[in-house]
């Protein structure tokens, strides 16, 4: 975990996103090429409706695209599209404030985003990459949702503290922290039970589980990942908000983007609630989550 | 459920009111905000394109009638649409057969071992003998999620070692219901993309093994645009018959259920409405039409409370309902039924009225969940039957005694009296809006 997470393999970027691009961008940049008239530019904004970048966004983003007058009419609006995103903090992801104190990761989001699969995929990321992972079982409350971090874990070979179905994920977390600061981990994963954002008291104990981390590791500066599956349609964006007020999200991570899905509420969030997407998941093997640059990206969608 | 686009619709028609008569003007005027808010509800955009058209068509030049002015004959024509696409194809829930048999299909995540969970203990309640089976070989655990969820529910669950071709999971889950007398065979399956072919052939090849009375496609009611296509994509492969809306308890718009039923003409038929198993309900497009537009349904109020309640409590408390008397008392017992009933939140949402008032909601389910309405008994159970009865008496000794009974504070107790006064104000409001023919909630709409 020392070298910096946001070098993006552009080709594999390419090859992940293929599914997801064609279709929007493709059709996009035919459309505008061969011509930019009212019905073009209607045309434009229903695919951008249609790859749930939500209706006033992509209103607004093609009528700025279509007063400029700097650049070709597709091009404009790829640079539209860019604007929309976060500004990046050039910082290696986790942040690690010292040599004995963890990095520390706590996954957030709806039910059925896909947390614990990301979790397994980070977590194999980290430790291929020569860092000593823990994984945390903070989701006590679904159903076997404790064993399907634990069979991940072995398949990893990485640890994982985990309490009795239904324990407090905050007594599961202090733990972890326990033994993260034993064991010398320079990554501490922690899982969350899903919860839907407009549940406010799941949603305090989300609060909850940051003091006791910083209670437990006054030190620590631990990163919030906000887990959203691509499919998610305007929703997304309230699902965002809720979760940064409680939580304090540093950064999203937009799973099952090797469906049709083009997960264009991501667009609307980073604009919105300025937190980067950091990571997409384009597959189910535990190399299938791979840097997300924006630039890249939008680049990738208009090739 | 559904409150921004009721919001939405009611803000871009309230436009319309207080007109004498619809003019093309307005319609399109109208119809931007309809468009735009049901494209921010998620419905398919193709979807909203060809229903503003057809609400267009039918609100120029509509007739309007004397006493209704036009942005409530607009109110009508959407509602009519709405509910018309959610009310297309046979919502009958097919049980039938030796055993009969029902797969459960979806994306990853959309809910579908919780739903199988839920659908089987709807199954017990009808005096059915279910048996889940847990055919998702492929995500960790899912096996032991389901063998969970069985053991909760006393309902058997039928798993085979790992390796065994989900086909013939499934086949041994008929033959386990064949040799221990289970009537009603519930299949969970694994979530797949739609995009890959291998897993696509094997839920096809499932649901021609088993040949299902019921193919349920499991939808997130959180999806975006994405629901047409994905839904398609299962119809093509499998005979579905219906579908589960689940996650409605969050504040998704929920847009997807009409895209899905307006293109495939597949019904929803069940909507999940909470984490815990008890949490289904099933789907009425009336209502649902109604809920969009924010006005309340009565009717799911007065069968849900009959589920849980015995009938004669159910009929004083929509009795109490219908007539303006909202007491003390009433609110405690109430109270003390809801808490059965689930989240005070969804109850409160089927009240005319009330959808609209989404602050009143929230603040009462944050009350619920802070643990608050615990305090609001105590201080309820202090008072005597004729405070009870009569608030108005209650002068600063009698609440000085009711904080020192109840161990809460005087602040505290001002507090309560004052919010039941404003409950008290809005049942009232509720009364005054007349019988269930007509529009209920058109009331408060045409005044704004």
């Amino acid at each position: 975990m020392t070298e910096p997470l946001s070098t993006t393999d552009r080709a594999e970027l390419l090859a992940g996103l293929e599914r997801s691009r064609t279709g929007l961008v493709g059709r996009i940049r035919s459309i505008l090429r061969q011509a930019s008239d009212d019905d073009a530019w209607e045309s434009v904004e229903e695919i951008l409706i249609a790859g749930d970048l939500g209706a006033s966004l992509a209103m607004g983003v093609v009528e700025r695209a279509r007063e400029r007058r700097d650049l070709p009419p597709d091009l404009a609006l790829q640079a539209e599209l860019i604007d929309l995103f976060a500004p990046r903090d050039p910082t290696p992801w986790p942040r690690k404030p010292a040599v004995d104190v963890p990095a520390i990761i706590l996954v957030v989001g709806v039910n059925g985003t896909g947390k614990t699969t990301t979790i397994a995929k980070l977590a194999w990321r980290f430790k291929s990459r020569g860092a000593r992972v823990l994984l945390a079982a903070g989701d006590t409350f679904r159903a076997a949702a404790i064993e399907q971090l634990q069979t991940w874990a072995s398949r990893i070979d990485v640890p994982v503290v985990a309490h009795a179905a239904n324990a407090d994920p905050s007594a599961v977390v202090w733990d972890a922290m326990d033994a993260a600061v034993a064991r010398h981990t320079d990554v501490v994963i922690v899982d969350t039970a899903g919860r839907l954002h407009t549940r406010s008291n799941l949603m305090e104990e989300l609060a909850k589980i940051r003091r006791t981390i910083a209670r437990r590791i006054p030190d620590a500066t631990p990163e919030v990942m906000f887990v959203l599956d691509a499919t998610t349609g305007q929703n997304g964006l309230m699902q965002a908000k809720a979760f940064h007020e409680s939580a304090g999200l540093t950064g999203i991570a937009l799973t099952k983007l090797d469906s049709t899905a083009k997960g264009g509420i991501a667009f609307a969030i980073e604009q919105e609630v300025g937190v980067p997407v950091l990571f997409v998941g384009v597959g189910e093997k535990l190399e299938d989550l791979i840097d997300f640059d924006p630039n890249a990206f939008a680049q990738a969608m208009f090739a | 459920m559904f409150d921004a686009l009721s919001d939405r619709l009611r803000d871009a028609l309230s436009r319309l009111s207080g007109h004498g008569r619809i003019t093309e003007a307005d319609v399109d005027a109208a119809m931007r905000e309809v468009r735009l808010a049901l494209l921010e509800a998620d419905v398919n955009y193709k979807v909203v394109k060809d229903l503003v058209g057809r609400i267009k068509a039918r609100a120029v030049g509509a007739d309007v009638l004397e006493g209704i002015n036009p942005g409530q004959a607009v109110v009508k024509i959407v509602h009519d649409e709405l509910a018309a696409i959610l009310g297309e194809g046979d919502r009958t829930f097919r049980i039938s057969g030796a055993p009969a048999v029902i797969v459960m299909v979806g994306l990853q995540g959309s809910g579908k071992t919780t739903s199988s969970a839920k659908l089987a203990r709807h199954i017990v309640r009808q005096g059915r003998q279910p048996l889940l089976v847990a055919a998702d070989p492929y995500r960790p655990a899912a096996v032991d999620q389901l063998i969970t969820l069985g053991r909760q529910l006393e309902i058997p669950v039928h798993s085979a070692p790992s390796g065994t071709p989900v086909v013939d999971i499934a086949r041994g889950g008929i033959e386990m219901a064949r040799r221990t007398g289970r009537d009603v065979v519930i299949v969970d399956t694994a979530g797949r993309l739609t995009v890959d072919d291998a897993l696509m052939a094997e839920i096809r090849a499932v649901c021609a093994a088993v040949a299902p009375t019921e193919t349920l496609l499991v939808v997130d009611a959180m999806v975006g645009q994405e629901a047409v296509p994905v839904a398609e994509a299962f119809r093509d492969a499998v005979p579905l018959t219906g579908l589960v809306l689940t996650k409605m308890d969050g504040d998704a718009r929920g847009g997807a259920a009409l895209s899905i039923s307006a293109v495939t003409g597949v019904p929803v038929k069940f909507m999940g409405t909470g984490e815990k198993t008890d949490a289904l309900e099933v789907f009425h497009p009336d209502r649902l039409a109604g809920r969009i537009l924010g006005m309340g349904d009565v009717l799911s109020l007065v069968e849900k409370a009959q589920e849980t309640l015995d009938s004669k409590q159910a009929e004083q408390m929509a009795e109490s309902l219908r007539k303006n008397s909202f007491t003390l008392d009433m609110w405690l017992e109430s109270m003390q039924q809801l808490k059965k009933m689930g989240p005070l939140g969804s109850l409160m949402e089927m009240i005319p009225g009330l959808g609209g008032m989404k602050d009143a909601r929230k603040q009462v389910q944050e009350a619920e969940e802070r643990g608050e309405l615990r305090r609001t008994e105590a201080i309820i159970r202090s008072m005597t039957p004729a405070e009870r009865r009569d608030p108005g008496i209650l002068n600063a000794s009698r609440r000085r005694r009711i904080a020192r009974g109840s161990g809460t504070s005087l602040p505290e107790v001002n507090k309560l009296i004052k919010q039941f006064g404003e409950m008290q104000r809005l049942f009232k409001q509720m009364g005054g809006m007349g019988g269930r023919k007509g529009i209920p909630g058109l009331g408060p709409l045409g005044r704004r």
